[in-house]
């Protein structure tokens, strides 16, 4: 039991400590197997053959599935053919990373027929794929012609879509306006812009910055600093969910920053907050999810707005008696190194009270494992938890502009060690005077035990002490005293504190009726735990045999004992099967004799039988009748030993069918020989 | 003298029965000793019982009627046995008019037809 409660103790305590971490790792490699075992090989569509090509691109996964032979295949096939703009786009998305062997007419054959489209579109889905897929032409084969004569009119089409609140509209016929339709359009935009013969005019694209600007007012902000983007309006087109919205407008606005000249001013913890906000799915199930978070993560790892960087601790408990180091990794958020910076410990405090224990200390730096570290905790941090407070301090001034770190940074942070249980003292007091009847001083880290007796009219008092390895009081969140009587009935009571002395006293003439008047002996138990304690114990600290009173008639009844709910499903007490018990019979000597006994009137029947001089003259000479007389009698002699037989082991179904086959042909036997006996009798008398 | 001649006049009487039993067939004597030999035969099987239920102080540790189907059985078949021999004497007697049409070995035919099922049922009885 005591064992089963410790182990309980230490769970709670690892799921205190799992339940706090709040800063998402950057991308590791869990997600590169579990990538392994979401895109296995098998597309349905070259959609979803880019999106698995490109996850193992971006997590460069070395031995992925060889699929190129069969997928270069499809991509052939829908480039020849005039499949729709979707499916072009998809192909050459997919000959972007495989580079399968194309031929170049194909490329102009569909360039033509492309532009066409962008002239021609009325929805902005049709105006994205056509223009992306000259953007990926444009890439993939440089001696076909591209530009688009008439940028500026595409350009005022796509945005001609867009909204007062930086959301864009899919189609001039459909009022609603949608979040993922403005990552699609600016993607768009951004096509556009590298796609123009003619430079498109500045103010222009400082509009559709403004756009980005307003569109990064309606970001939605998680309690924890993270931000994303989410889709009003639901109905139109199939509803997009939070993290296929947010991915659609980071692939919009990196690629739109990424194509024109300037800075988009947009707020560095607003970045940050996107990339927290795609490590904190920690690893999607989903194959799309997986992708629209990867793809995300990379576009953000190098985009020209502000690079995140990701803060994570490898750990968030330490101990104070094991001399645990903090230690801080800065990574941009695919895991890469980040450039040369200071981690600054800005502050550290109790999440309980607001006095910093930690002031402004800057962390270490290890070159070799790439973590910045602090030597040892200074004095005043003691066990708890804290709120640790970072700062990430760019060495290159410039890079501010780069990267974004996100200020201030919380970090809640346990600190564990040993606590040291010590004064423990037991004793029975009488009640009157107070005075001491027996005392006793405690080992709890030992095992010690004591063993105890007391009336209704004593006290019993027990106390100790509990310090930090600072030699501060600590006040656990457990301290149980539980007294369990034999019968299994169990009485919890809170040891309270004053200062650093924990001291309960029970007055048992207050707690007979609590005890229900149960006399008898109660073993004493005593709980200490706490999810900073290292040394948390529940411990038998002994005895106490209680003489109460007996109960008067209104006593209240002793409760049933609360039933274990792990035994309701436990297997069931075994049924005990009454069967009459078997006569007496006698004994065997006796049996025989009356057996002996029954074989004397055989014999006497014998005796008579040769004093009346009995013969077999009477059995038939001639061959025949005697041959009829013998299976006769063998025959009677069969059926006598069927019986046996019978008695011994057979059925009645078996028996009566021999006897049937038996009996047929004793009759037959005995017919013959009874009528030859008669005829031979008959002619005598005649004669 | 009462007791004395009445006892010789029992002997006389007995030695007269006798000699008249002496002069029937020896086929019929020899059913009569088969009947005496199954009446015996059951009369043993009821002595424990007897005992059991006269001297129970003496016999109630040792001897029941616990497996009673069996006694049953035992008795009964030898009972049954006695109770057909007479039958079969009865016919087989030449002396006895009504059954003069019928042929000894019909009615021996008839005696061991009905033994046979007589034990069968014992058997099932026995247990």
């Amino acid at each position: 039991m005591a064992r089963n409660l410790g182990g309980l103790l230490a769970l709670l305590f690892a799921v205190s400590i799992c339940g706090a971490v709040t800063i998402p790792g950057p991308v590791s490699d869990a997600h590169r197997s579990a990538a392994l075992e979401l895109f296995d090989g098998s597309f349905s569509s070259l959609e979803e053959a880019y999106e698995a090509l490109r996850v193992f691109e971006i997590l460069t996964i070395g031995n992925k599935p060889d699929v190129s032979t069969t997928t270069c295949k499809k991509v052939v096939e829908n480039l020849g053919s005039s499949s729709p703009v979707k499916d072009l786009f998809y192909a050459l998305k997919v000959n972007d990373i495989l580079k399968c062997k194309v031929n170049g007419d194909v490329f102009k054959d569909i360039a033509l027929r492309l532009k066409a489209t962008v002239n021609d579109a009325s929805t902005l889905v049709e105006m994205y794929y056509s223009i992306g897929s000259l953007v990926l032409i444009k890439d993939q084969a440089s001696d076909v012609d591209v530009l688009l004569t008439d940028a500026d009119g595409s350009f005022h089409s796509i945005k001609a879509l867009s909204q007062s609140d930086g959301r864009w509209r899919y189609s001039s016929n459909n009022p609603e306006s949608s979040t993922y339709a403005a990552g699609l359009a600016l993607e768009a935009l951004a096509g556009v812009i590298s796609l123009a013969s003619s430079e498109i005019d500045q103010s222009r694209v400082n509009t559709v910055k403004n756009d980005i600007l307003k569109l990064f007012d309606s970001i939605e902000k998680y309690d924890d600093g993270t931000f994303y983007f989410d889709e009003k309006f639901v109905g139109g087109r199939e509803h997009q969910g939070s993290l296929s919205t947010t991915s659609s407008v980071v692939r919009g606005v990196t690629a739109f920053a990424a194509v024109t000249s300037g800075k988009i001013n947009l707020p560095g913890d607003k970045i940050l907050g996107l990339a927290n906000f795609f490590l904190g799915i920690g690893i999607p199930g989903d194959a799309k999810d997986f992708f629209n978070q990867v793809e995300s993560l990379a576009l953000l790892e190098n985009n020209k707005v502000s690079i995140p960087l990701v803060l994570s601790l490898p750990a968030t408990v330490y101990s104070l008696s094991k001399k645990d180091q903090l230690k801080v990794r800065v990574n941009t958020v695919l895991g890469s190194a980040a450039p040369p910076l200071t981690v600054k410990l800005v502050q550290a405090f109790r999440s309980n009270a607001k006095d910093s224990a930690i002031e402004s200390k800057e962390l270490q730096y290890d070159q070799n494992n790439g973590i910045h570290f602090l030597e040892a905790f200074p004095d005043n941090v003691d066990v708890g938890t804290y709120v640790f407070v970072f700062e990430i301090a760019l060495h290159d001034s410039a890079g501010e502009k780069v990267y974004a770190t996100g200020g201030q940074i919380h970090v809640p942070i346990y600190v564990t060690g040993i606590i040291k249980v010590s004064n423990a003292e037991i004793a029975v007091l009488d009640s009157d005077l107070g005075s001491v009847e027996t005392q006793k001083t405690l080992d709890l880290a030992g095992n010690d035990d004591v063993s105890l007796s007391a009336n209704h009219l004593q006290k019993l008092r027990f106390s100790f002490q509990l310090t930090t390895p600072h030699g501060h009081a600590f006040k656990p969140h457990q301290a149980f005293f539980k007294l369990k009587h034999e019968t299994k009935h169990e009485h919890i009571f809170v040891v309270g504190n004053t200062g650093r002395k924990f001291e309960i006293i029970l007055d048992f003439l207050g707690l007979v009726e609590k005890f229900y008047y149960l006399s008898g002996r109660y073993d004493i138990e005593l709980t200490v735990g706490d999810t900073v304690m290292e040394n948390s114990f529940l411990r038998l600290l002994g005895e106490v045999d209680l003489d109460l009173p007996e109960a008067p008639e209104k006593a209240a009844r002793l409760p049933p004992l609360p039933v274990d709910p792990y035994s309701r499903y436990g297997p069931k007490a075994e049924i005990a099967h009454l069967f009459r018990a078997p006569e007496k019979r006698p004994p065997q000597e006796l049996s025989l004799t009356f057996l002996g006994l029954i074989l004397l009137p055989f014999i006497g029947f014998l005796v008579g039988l040769l004093r009346l001089g009995v013969n077999l003259k009477n059995f038939p000479s001639s061959a025949v009748p005697a041959t009829y007389a013998f299976l006769f009698h063998l025959g009677i002699a069969a059926v006598l030993l069927l019986y046996v037989l019978f008695w011994l082991k057979l059925d009645l179904f078996t028996t009566l069918k021999t006897v049937g086959f038996l009996g047929a042909f004793l009759l037959f036997v005995g017919h013959r020989i009874l009528s030859h006996l008669a005829s031979t009798s008959s002619k005598l008398k005649s004669a | 003298m009462a007791p004395r001649s009445s006892s010789k006049d029992a002997q006389d009487l007995f030695r007269a029965l006798w000699s008249a039993y002496a002069a029937t067939p020896t086929n019929l004597k020899i059913i009569d000793l088969y009947v005496i030999y199954a009446v015996f035969t059951a009369f043993i099987q009821f002595k424990p019982m007897f005992l059991f239920v006269n001297e129970q102080v003496v016999y109630m540790a040792l001897v029941g009627s616990f497996p009673f189907n069996s006694f049953l059985s035992g008795v009964l078949s030898c009972v049954g046995t006695a109770v057909l021999a007479v039958c079969l004497r009865i016919q087989v007697n030449k002396e006895n008019k009504e059954f003069k049409d019928l042929a000894p070995e019909r009615a021996f035919a008839d005696f061991v037809l009905c033994n046979l099922v007589l034990h069968l049922v014992i058997m099932n009885f026995l247990g």
